[in-house]
């Protein structure tokens, strides 16, 4: 299995700050903006934006998690049923601006059921995608994201995998070409 | 590997542990689903779900309604009251003209055991047992199970008895399988009459007097004295039942420690409980029946979602 290095842990950290200053240029205060990190694999992005943005504004920024298994487009037709995680989101939405958070954009798929299922707790008045890595040419729904970490061109035949941990001392993310 | 060993759910006995344990983990997502401001997922709105109903029900048959209705799933409901089957249509043929209509999954309750055994050996639609006789019913085991696993953190090593007409009672029998299943330790209790003989010998204690499997347990199952199904007299009278094996404020009080009350419903108020045990706060009954959508919510959901 070959693997190529996209981001090491010191340019994570780099991109991840740009990317709060991005949303802080963007929403100030955060006053009427809630993140809403994708389960299973935005969430630990999520927690680390979160956390610098409330260190960066001194208050604190809700976040919740959001788990869209419930509202994929490919429940059966695929041969399990697909594995659901914890949905929280301890507060309402409507009207607020929502940032969708998620680790890769590839088919826009996730991100369709996502806004979904984001529906069941209100109508927020904007939302946004927020994702570190955005594979070009690969969508196959009109999606696209406002806030990228870093572009990258892949093949079909490859994945990204995002290895982060809670401490964020071995954040990782490779390009991984499949068996 | 998240999907049942099986395509139906016909009993608790013949799914494996792993099995209700994916079960319950995917009713906790529902559960959070059920109590959000817009309580409906979209997951089956391509399945078409029949609930069959060959004998009386009030609280399942909502119940799993409510669940396909939550999970978006088109829904036709069929009882036998009103129905062919009192022209003389055999069960096969009833089944299987429902699923000329291009049904998916079958919810069927009847009174002969075995009656969806029989059928998920002739046709192709995922089938759950609603209840069949005196034999099983599934999703209230899991439901009651469920339930224990969210007051008391987990359901191994607790100590449950179940109470009342265990002879008569599907919900007795599936409990008693879940339970052994997820390692908890089960006693039954009630009349000498209303136990099945050999009842000791899957695995359960037996205890003819209701005070000490009460200082026993953690959780009392108590079950509703069937008396539709009794043909015989088990005992001289219900007023002697309730003496001898109804549960009061008075008879929790004594025990000087917390145990859940549990029923399936529907409850004789005043037989197996008196209505100041009902409603105390050691009664766990309506939680039950919150949780049964959650149970049959996951229940569908995986069975609907197995296409290989």
């Amino acid at each position: 299995m070959q693997k190529k290095l996209i981001l090491d842990s010191d340019l994570l950290r780099v991109t991840i700050d740009r990317l709060c200053q991005e949303l802080i240029e963007n929403h100030g205060a955060f006053d009427s903006t809630v993140l809403l990190g994708l389960q299973p694999r935005g969430i630990f992005l999520a927690e680390r934006i979160r956390e610098k943005l409330s260190q960066a504004l001194d208050k604190d920024v809700p976040l919740g998690y959001l788990d869209a298994t419930f509202h994929r487009d490919d429940f059966r037709r695929r041969e399990e049923p697909p594995k659901a995680s914890e949905t929280r989101v301890p507060f309402l939405i409507e009207g607020k601006q929502v940032i969708l958070i998620d680790d890769v954009l590839y088919t826009g798929r996730t991100v369709r059921a996502a806004l979904d299922a984001m529906i069941a707790f209100g109508r927020p008045e904007k939302v946004e995608l927020l994702v570190l890595i955005d594979r070009r040419r690969t969508r196959e729904l009109p999606i696209s994201a406002n806030y990228v970490g870093q572009y990258v061109n892949t093949l079909d035949t490859q994945k990204v995998l995002v290895e982060m941990d809670s401490d964020h001392q071995h954040n990782r993310i490779w390009l991984i070409n499949k068996e | 590997m998240p999907r049942l060993s099986q395509p139906h759910l016909l009993g608790i006995k013949n799914i494996t542990t792993e099995d209700i344990e994916l079960i319950f983990e995917t009713a906790d997502n529902f559960k959070e689903v059920i109590n959000r401001p817009i309580k409906k997922v979209p997951s089956l709105r391509d399945v078409t779900i029949a609930n069959v109903f060959f004998e009386n029900s009030t609280r399942t048959r909502l119940s799993f309604e409510l669940a396909q209705k939550r999970l978006s799933a088109d829904v036709i409901n069929f009882s036998a009251s009103t129905s062919s089957v009192k022209k003389g249509e055999t069960l096969l043929d009833t089944v299987n003209n429902i699923l000329a209509m291009k049904v998916d999954m079958i919810v069927m309750r009847h009174a002969s055991a075995g009656a969806p055994h029989f059928l998920s050996r002739h046709i192709k639609a995922n089938i759950i047992n609603a209840g069949d006789g005196t034999h099983e019913h599934p999703t209230q085991a899991l439901l009651d199970a469920y339930s224990i696993r969210e007051k008391l953190k987990g359901v191994a090593g607790k100590k449950v008895a179940i109470i009342g007409d265990i002879l008569h009672s599907r919900v007795a029998l599936s409990n008693i399988f879940a339970l052994n299943k997820l390692g908890a330790e089960v006693m039954v209790c009630g009349p000498p009459t209303l136990l099945p003989k050999f009842i000791g010998k899957i695995g359960v204690k037996v205890e003819l007097d209701l005070h000490k499997a009460l200082a026993w347990c953690d959780v009392a199952n108590v079950l509703r004295i069937q008396l539709e199904r009794q043909q015989l007299k088990y005992f001289p009278s219900l007023r002697e039942y309730s003496l001898y094996y109804g549960i009061n404020r008075k008879t929790l009080d004594t025990l000087k420690k917390p145990i859940l009350l549990m029923h399936p419903g529907p409850i004789n108020r005043g037989v197996e409980l008196s209505s100041d045990a009902a409603d105390s706060h050691h009664s766990i009954i309506l939680d039950q029946v919150e949780n049964g959508v959650a149970v049959r919510m996951a229940v569908m959901y995986l069975l609907a979602g197995t296409t290989s």
